[in-house]
């Protein structure tokens, strides 16, 4: 609550957007959640290998929620991500395999090795990913249907097409799998364990392609154009329009964004698993729109933020760990307080929203008084 | 005249035409494929009772608790502009109450109504807490449901201990699937008493109107004099109240409550049943009439993959196909596209023209 008031004192100087007051609500609450959970818990939180088991579990969502996010600041919605995550992991586990005829056929006629299947498979989770995307996008975007039913069907047809593909969960191989878990070890970060053997901190691949993902989003919304007119179109479309954006394509692009970072994120979440199962990812899209809401993107679009969505991630994971690190271990347990703090969140920052909407309205009113 | 007449009748209900179509559409498709699809069969049930049977039936009985909940979800759509995503989670709390009272005595007529009454309540406060959240804090609807839509189902599995208790009485038995000596199936019933209690509602008061006004403009509303938080408030406690009654069904179809499975997954299809019935997801006008035989639809289409022995997993597939299918052809770009491309026929060929002049 400190920054709040904070920025409260800051207003006079230099007023602060929404979408910045947000993102500071966020990265707020999740700094003081974390450190109370480290004076609280103590143990393992004290430890920096427990914020990058954190990042380790959460890559895949971090990146859906980055396409989502810039889904949602045009103003529309994808629920079809956590689908189309499911099915890609799916088709990697089957390619690394060597389940899919098709890939065996390429790999034996160029005389390939069998490493050359990752390849393989992230070709394919790259165009899975832009074939939903394209398809939902043109739809969305040409034909003008409501976003919500185009992506719900793609949901359905995802989860759908994962049971077509293979009913039976698949696991991939132990030696290509050993190639893609392989860690990053940090030794200066590292911890000792029960025995007093200092261990190195351990990353993997997919975090830094997340974090690589984030950066390259952020810089997009922030310096290129395109980025501009994702926030101009959802800000308000019939502007947008007459200022000559392109609001057709610049939708279009929003979708065969999010789409190929869906694909992305099924591959890193197979880097993580490593099985291909018709329940993976489940509720990865409503983990990923409470990710960006509570990172500060407005649904309504041309609000948000892509550090926000990053902090959104690691507050939502860190709820979770708490929960079950704190003795709680019913699942039951788990999901009601998930949904008790996201409610607080959700309260928190609608409160603020409106109180600060309120001044803005006294201010202008006392204005119009003094002229 | 007779055309005039029609034609105006369907300038007014244009957004009916998707629902319609595709019932059309899958009734078309059925014939050819399979005529007896459509025969319903009076046979006797395990207790010597004549009943209805036939796909028509099921696709009807089935549809029941997707209908009524379409119903409420059209008003929170169009007074608050976004859906709430918490409805399954909803009726799984209903359902829990419900049973939760009835094993605690013995279940005779007076305690099964007091049950449902208790159901009624315990969902019309939680209807009514997504409605505050909505009304007076503004969040989007979809959030502030996302809340009970997280931790709704484990509510419920909290109310009953952590069980799945069964409830064995012939009263519960006749709610879930047959009155004594009535051979249509209950759930249809209580729709028929939902549908005839919104008419009524809607003849009788201002709600409809209201309801319109809020989601069209609500700072307007708000103007002119309409309680906008409260009509908002209302719309929710209306859907909770669809969700007691659609999570009594479903607990007396089975006669037990599972928290995990009871209307699993029914948020999407309630949602996709209201866009099908030409309704605006982003609120304003509304037609309750759509929503119901988009609900149809969509069960008709669930059934109809069902005959065709499409594995229940794969169902999902199909069904996504066909949905984009409607909706591409509802879009009024596709729409615009095609009259334009029938006038330029039509100019082309004047003399077809005369000929049906």
């Amino acid at each position: 609550m400190k920054s709040i008031s904070g920025n409260g004192t800051l207003r006079h100087r230099e007023p602060l957007t929404d979408s910045q007051l947000l993102l500071f609500i966020t990265i707020g609450i999740f700094a003081v959640m974390y450190v109370l959970a480290m004076v609280i818990l103590g143990g393992g939180y004290l430890k920096p290998q427990m914020l990058f088991d954190l990042l380790n579990d959460n890559a895949y969502l971090i990146i859906i929620s980055c396409g989502l996010t810039m889904v949602m600041i045009t103003g529309s919605i994808d629920i079809s991500v956590g689908g189309v995550t499911a099915l890609v992991a799916m088709v990697g586990v089957m390619i690394l395999n060597g389940n899919i005829s098709l890939f065996n056929g390429l790999i034996s006629t160029l005389g390939l090795t069998e490493e050359w299947r990752i390849v393989f498979a992230l070709l394919a989770s790259l165009l899975i990913g832009l074939a939903f995307g394209a398809v939902q996008g043109f739809l969305i975007a040409h034909l003008q249907i409501q976003p919500f039913i185009i992506t719900l069907a793609g949901m359905f047809f995802a989860r759908g097409m994962i049971t077509i593909v293979s009913v039976d969960p698949q696991k991939a191989p132990q030696n290509l799998m050993d190639i893609l878990q392989t860690r990053i070890e940090i030794p200066w970060l590292g911890s000792a364990n029960n025995r007093g053997v200092r261990i190195p901190a351990r990353v993997e691949i997919g975090v830094v392609i997340a974090l690589v993902i984030v950066i390259l989003v952020f810089f997009l919304l922030r310096r290129r154009k395109l980025g501009r007119c994702f926030y101009a179109v959802g800000g308000n479309q019939q502007s947008a329009l007459m200022l000559g954006v392109n609001v057709r394509r610049t939708r279009f692009m929003a979708h065969l964004l999010c789409g190929l970072l869906s694909g992305i994120a099924g591959f890193v979440f197979m880097m993580h698993t490593g099985a291909g199962n018709a329940t993976n990812a489940t509720a990865a899209e409503m983990n990923a729109i409470a990710s960006s809401i509570i990172g500060g993107t407005l649904l309504t679009g041309g609000v948000g933020s892509v550090v926000g969505t990053f902090f959104g991630v690691l507050t939502l994971s860190t709820i979770k760990s708490i929960v079950t690190t704190s003795g709680l271990r019913d699942p039951w347990w788990q999901s009601i307080t998930t949904g008790a703090m996201l409610c607080l969140f959700i309260l928190l920052q609608s409160v603020v929203l409106m109180r600060r909407n309120r001044a803005k309205d006294t201010t202008k009113e006392r204005g119009k008084k003094e002229t | 005249m007779k055309k005039a007449k029609t034609s105006k009748f369907f300038a007014k209900n244009a957004q009916l035409l998707i629902p319609l179509i595709a019932i059309l559409l899958l009734v078309i498709f059925n014939l050819i494929r399979d005529p007896s699809f459509f025969s319903i069969g009076i046979s006797a049930n395990n207790r010597g009772d004549p009943v209805l049977q036939g796909n028509l039936v099921s696709i009807l009985n089935g549809a029941s608790e997707l209908v009524i909940l379409a119903m409420g979800m059209t008003l929170v759509t169009a007074a608050a502009g976004g859906q709430d995503i918490s409805v399954g989670a909803l009726a799984a709390i209903a359902g829990s109450v419900f049973v939760k009272i009835l094993k605690g005595g013995a279940v005779t007529g007076p305690t099964v109504l007091l049950a449902f009454l208790a159901c009624c309540v315990a969902a019309m406060l939680f209807g009514a807490f997504n409605g505050s959240l909505v009304a007076f804090f503004r969040i989007q609807p979809m959030i502030a449901t996302l809340i009970l839509f997280t931790c709704g189902r484990s509510i419920a599995y909290w109310i009953n201990g952590g069980a799945t208790p069964t409830v064995e009485s012939p009263i519960i038995n006749a709610i879930g699937s047959f009155i004594p000596g009535i051979p249509i199936p209950t759930p249809i019933l209580i729709v028929i008493v939902m549908g005839i209690l919104f008419g009524l509602v809607f003849r009788f008061t201002t709600l409809s109107l209201y309801v319109q006004t809020v989601g069209i403009n609500q700072g307007a509303a708000r103007l002119n004099g309409v309680n906008t938080v409260g009509i908002k408030l209302l719309a929710f406690i209306i859907l909770g109240v669809c969700c007691a009654v659609a999570g009594t069904i479903g607990v007396s179809r089975l006669g037990l409550i599972n928290h995990e499975t009871l209307l699993i997954n029914i948020e999407m299809d309630a949602i996709l049943a209201v866009a099908i019935g030409g309704n605006n997801l982003g609120g304003g006008k509304f037609k309750m009439l759509g929503s119901v035989l988009g609900a149809y639809a969509i069960q008709m289409l669930t059934i109809t993959l069902y005959a065709m022995k499409v594995p229940s997993t794969d169902v999902k597939a199909y069904k996504a196909v066909v949905i984009i299918i409607l909706v591409v052809m509802g879009s009024p770009v596709v729409k615009n596209s095609m009259s334009r491309f029938w006038k330029k026929l039509k100019r082309n060929h004047p003399a077809g023209e005369k000929e049906v002049a």
